[in-house]
């Protein structure tokens, strides 16, 4: 059992944990994530782990409510506890001092971009950092993101907090304004992960994007998580999370990760409406 | 047991074991057979001619002493005969359902010369399925601590193998184990129908009491490494962490949502218990048609798993022809019945989705058998021109794994083969680490439950005098 030390509401649905977890705490980089299993009917779920507390012995992870089990995460508190977790998985970011390294998170994606960019600043490089979201509301993680970069840019889409509208859109005038980026992160939605590869292939900027499929096991034990890269085949958790933005098929992620879109509304409403344990047993003949 | 008995002996008939039936079973997943009654296995028992040189128990893996048990079944001493088989095998539950024995002890047992063979397997699984629901489960005692402690990263069925085989020499063990639950492929690939779970949860508990430490949801490589386990103060690290890497065909469309490998798939419906979504929450696809690719064992699992989701048709696609199914006969024979089909020599070439990127098709071409290849079978080769497409909204490639990479990855020197196998001595399991040992799929690629025991037994013993000498 993993004991939840803290919760914070960072926006409308997003919240903030810390979990005691002592040795991922001590073992974990940036860039890799843990897979949890909340009770014994759960699905195993991975999250990025944001930030640790080696002392404490505590890992922070930050979770958007978008289906069921994640719901049900953002309902439990302080002194609750999760049953599974497992951790740290996947290769940690490659950090190096590339000179000048951007830094983009979307929505949610600014969580798991907020420890790479503290890796790349302590690393030496000059951190410039882009982090949109819908609306204001929906920012998380600005004054983190603030301190952890040299530089934040911040936009909206909706115009109602710093630039109007886009990631890439700031990410392009920097290279319009002659900008030497060593390096691009870029962290969010899969069509916005495309987006920032668009944006610096012609250049060719060295562009890490960070992949969300569906995963299972995250042990490299099922293949649910494979993902066509460079037209080959590889297993996100084992061979990733990260690659490089310019090979990755994301119409492929895309699809697939709209795999179950049926089942987790059927999860996602019985869950909202308490109707009880219903039956999904198709009738057999 | 005179000339006289032994004719009379060699005229019983083999006893049949109950089953559920079979358009029963498709839409359950309890076990399919019922096993033996007690009057049914003292009538089994005496068909053994209790032979002086018993050939069995060199068919045997571990080789128990087989003619011993039966003839304590024979005199009713059930419990004593249970105690008899765990002396050699740790697993008798397990090992009496899904050990291939036609393979092994009932393949050379004398009465199968003349009529059909003691069923060897169906004794075993009786005597360790009365012993446990019976309550008469007994710790044997356990030695005073030797003062040293041992790892074992996996708890499949080598890596329980060792625990249980060392703490009984009187060391502690640890078991670290990737999944929220020990058992390997016990657990998430051999389906509940065929294994129930709760089996191989008693066999767990059961360690547990003798004095097992489990260490759930701990990835050896990614948590600590194997150098730190040493540095940490266990005297001997056992990898057993299985063939976990599912193989895929490489043709176009295999990621298509729809198409599993069977390790997903039966992860999904076995661990995480996808045939009880939504009260469960992992989903799994349901299909109308659901093709199998492949014709082993795991195959018929995934084949026989999807049976049980409703669709219209499940149907294994082999390459070959029924004759070089991999498969145990058993297994087919009771995948037929569920209604199972088979298209033989038959190979995919291709995977066709809709528009939505989900399968709809599988592009096929059929086969012939040319000439024989390394492994003695008729190689398949394609029939020009004869390719076909079969409806399939689910596909589940079932083709064999590879070693799982983590280990070798996370401690390059334990020296592995071209496959990516560990390599180890094999009559004692040590690797080219100084105090690491292996055994299991790891070490053979896909093997057997019995077999990855026996590596498992090997090297137990061979840690216990290295950790007692330090003799490497
Ligand atoms: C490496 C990695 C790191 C991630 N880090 C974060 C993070 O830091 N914060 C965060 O909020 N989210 C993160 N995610 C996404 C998060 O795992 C999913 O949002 C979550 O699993 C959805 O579960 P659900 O039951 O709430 O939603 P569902 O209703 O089940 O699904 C909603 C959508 O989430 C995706 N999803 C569903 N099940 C899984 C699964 N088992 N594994 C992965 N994705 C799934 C699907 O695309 C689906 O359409 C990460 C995903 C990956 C692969
Ligand atoms: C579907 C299927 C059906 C089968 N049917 C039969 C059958 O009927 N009869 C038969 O005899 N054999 C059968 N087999 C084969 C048999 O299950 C295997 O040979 C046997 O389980 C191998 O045992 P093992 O202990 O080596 O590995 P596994 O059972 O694979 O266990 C390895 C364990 O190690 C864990 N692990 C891996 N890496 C790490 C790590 N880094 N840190 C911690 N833990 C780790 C894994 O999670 C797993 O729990 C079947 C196999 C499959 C897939
Ligand atoms: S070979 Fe057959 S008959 Fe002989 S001891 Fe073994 S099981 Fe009994
Ligand atoms: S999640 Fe199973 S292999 Fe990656």
């Amino acid at each position: 059992m993993y004991e939840i030390i803290e919760k914070a509401e960072l926006a409308h649905t997003v919240y903030q944990y810390k979990i005691k977890a002592p040795l991922i705490a001590k073992k974990r980089k940036a860039g890799q994530f843990v897979v949890l299993r909340l009770n014994e009917m759960g699905e195993r779920i991975p999250l990025t782990i944001v930030g640790s507390d080696e002392k404490e012995g505590t890992i922070t992870i930050i979770v958007q409510e978008v289906g069921k089990s994640t719901a049900m995460l953002g309902d439990m508190t302080v002194g609750d506890s999760i049953l599974d977790v497992v951790g740290p998985l996947g290769k940690p970011t490659h950090i190096e001092n590339f000179g000048i390294a951007v830094c983009v998170g979307g929505g949610i994606g600014t969580a798991p971009v907020l420890p790479i960019a503290k890796a790349m600043k302590e690393a030496g490089n000059k951190v410039i950092s882009i982090m949109g979201a819908r609306n204001k509301g929906l920012l998380i993680l600005e004054n983190e993101m603030r301190e952890a970069s040299h530089e934040l840019h911040v936009t909206t889409d909706d115009g109602s907090y710093g630039h109007h509208g886009f990631v890439t859109q700031v990410l392009q005038k920097f290279i319009d304004e002659g900008m030497k980026i060593g390096c691009v992160v870029g962290i969010g939605p899969v069509p916005m992960m495309r987006a920032v590869a668009n944006v610096t292939r012609p250049y060719g900027i060295q562009t890490v994007v960070s992949l969300n499929p569906i995963m299972v096991d995250g042990t490299g034990m099922c293949g649910a998580c494979r993902v066509t890269i460079a037209g080959k085949n590889q297993f996100v958790c084992v061979d990733g999370p990260e690659f490089n933005g310019h090979e990755v098929n994301y119409e492929e992620l895309m699809l697939r990760n709209r795999s179950y879109i049926k089942e987790e509304k059927a999860a996602m409403e019985e869950f909202t409406y308490h109707e009880g344990s219903k039956c999904y047993e198709r009738e057999c003949k | 047991m005179d000339a006289n008995e032994i004719k009379e002996r060699m005229k019983m008939p083999r006893q049949t074991m109950p089953e559920q039936d079979p358009h029963e079973r498709v839409r359950n997943f309890y076990e399919v057979p019922y096993g033996f009654t007690p009057e049914q296995a003292i009538a089994e028992a005496k068909r053994c001619i209790q032979c002086k040189k018993p050939l069995c128990v060199g068919g045997c893996p571990v080789n128990i002493d087989i003619p011993w048990f039966i003839r304590l079944i024979a005199e009713g001493k059930f419990i004593e005969a249970a105690h008899k088989l765990k002396e050699t095998n740790g697993l008798p539950a397990v090992c009496g359902r899904v050990c291939p024995q036609e393979d092994q002890c009932e393949k050379v047992c004398v009465v199968g010369k003349k009529a059909d063979a003691v069923s060897i397997g169906r004794l075993e699984r009786f005597a360790a399925d009365y012993e446990r629901e019976h309550g008469e489960v007994t710790i044997p005692n356990i030695p005073k601590w030797t003062g040293k402690k041992a790892a074992v990263v996996g708890a499949g069925p080598a890596g329980l193998t060792v625990a249980g085989d060392l703490v009984k020499k009187g060391h502690k063990v640890t078991v670290f184990e990737a999944l929220h639950t020990p058992g390997g492929v016990l657990m998430y690939g051999i389906p509940e129908f065929r294994l129930p779970k709760k089996i191989v949860q008693s066999e767990v508990e059961y360690l547990k009491r003798m004095g097992v430490e489990i260490v759930l949801n701990a990835v050896v490589g990614k948590l600590e490494t194997i150098d730190e386990l040493l540095a940490d103060g266990y005297g001997a690290v056992f990898v057993g962490s299985g063939a976990g890497l599912p193989n895929f065909m490489n043709i176009p469309g295999e990621n298509l949502s729809g198409v599993y490998s069977a390790n997903e798939y039966l992860t999904r419906v076995n661990l995480m218990k996808a045939y009880q979504f939504p009260e469960y929450d992992t989903p799994v696809i349901r299909g109308r048609k659901v093709v199998v690719i492949g014709g082993g064992n795991t195959a018929m699992d995934s084949a026989r798993t999807a049976l049980r989701l409703c669709p219209e048709e499940v149907s294994i696609v082999y390459r070959r022809s029924r004759e070089e199914l991999p498969a145990r006969v058993e297994e087919i024979h009771h995948g037929e019945e569920e209604g199972l089909k088979f298209k033989l020599l038959t190979n995919p070439k291709r995977f066709i989705g809709d528009h939505e990127g989900r399968l709809k098709g599988v592009e096929c071409v059929s086969m012939e058998l040319g000439e024989p290849d390394e492994s003695g079978r008729r190689r398949p080769v394609e029939v020009k021109g004869s390719d076909f497409t079969i409806e399939a909204d689910v596909a589940i490639i079932a083709i064999g794994n590879g070693a799982n990479p983590l280990i070798p990855q996370t401690t390059p020197d334990i020296k592995v083969n071209k496959w990516g196998n560990i390599t180890v001595n094999p009559d004692n399991g040590r690797t080219s680490k100084k105090g690491v040992f292996s055994g299991g799929d790891i070490v053979r690629g896909g093997a057997t439950v019995i077999l990855a025991m026996g590596d498992g037994r090997r090297a137990a013993d061979s840690m216990d005098e290295y950790m007692r000498t330090g003799i490497w």
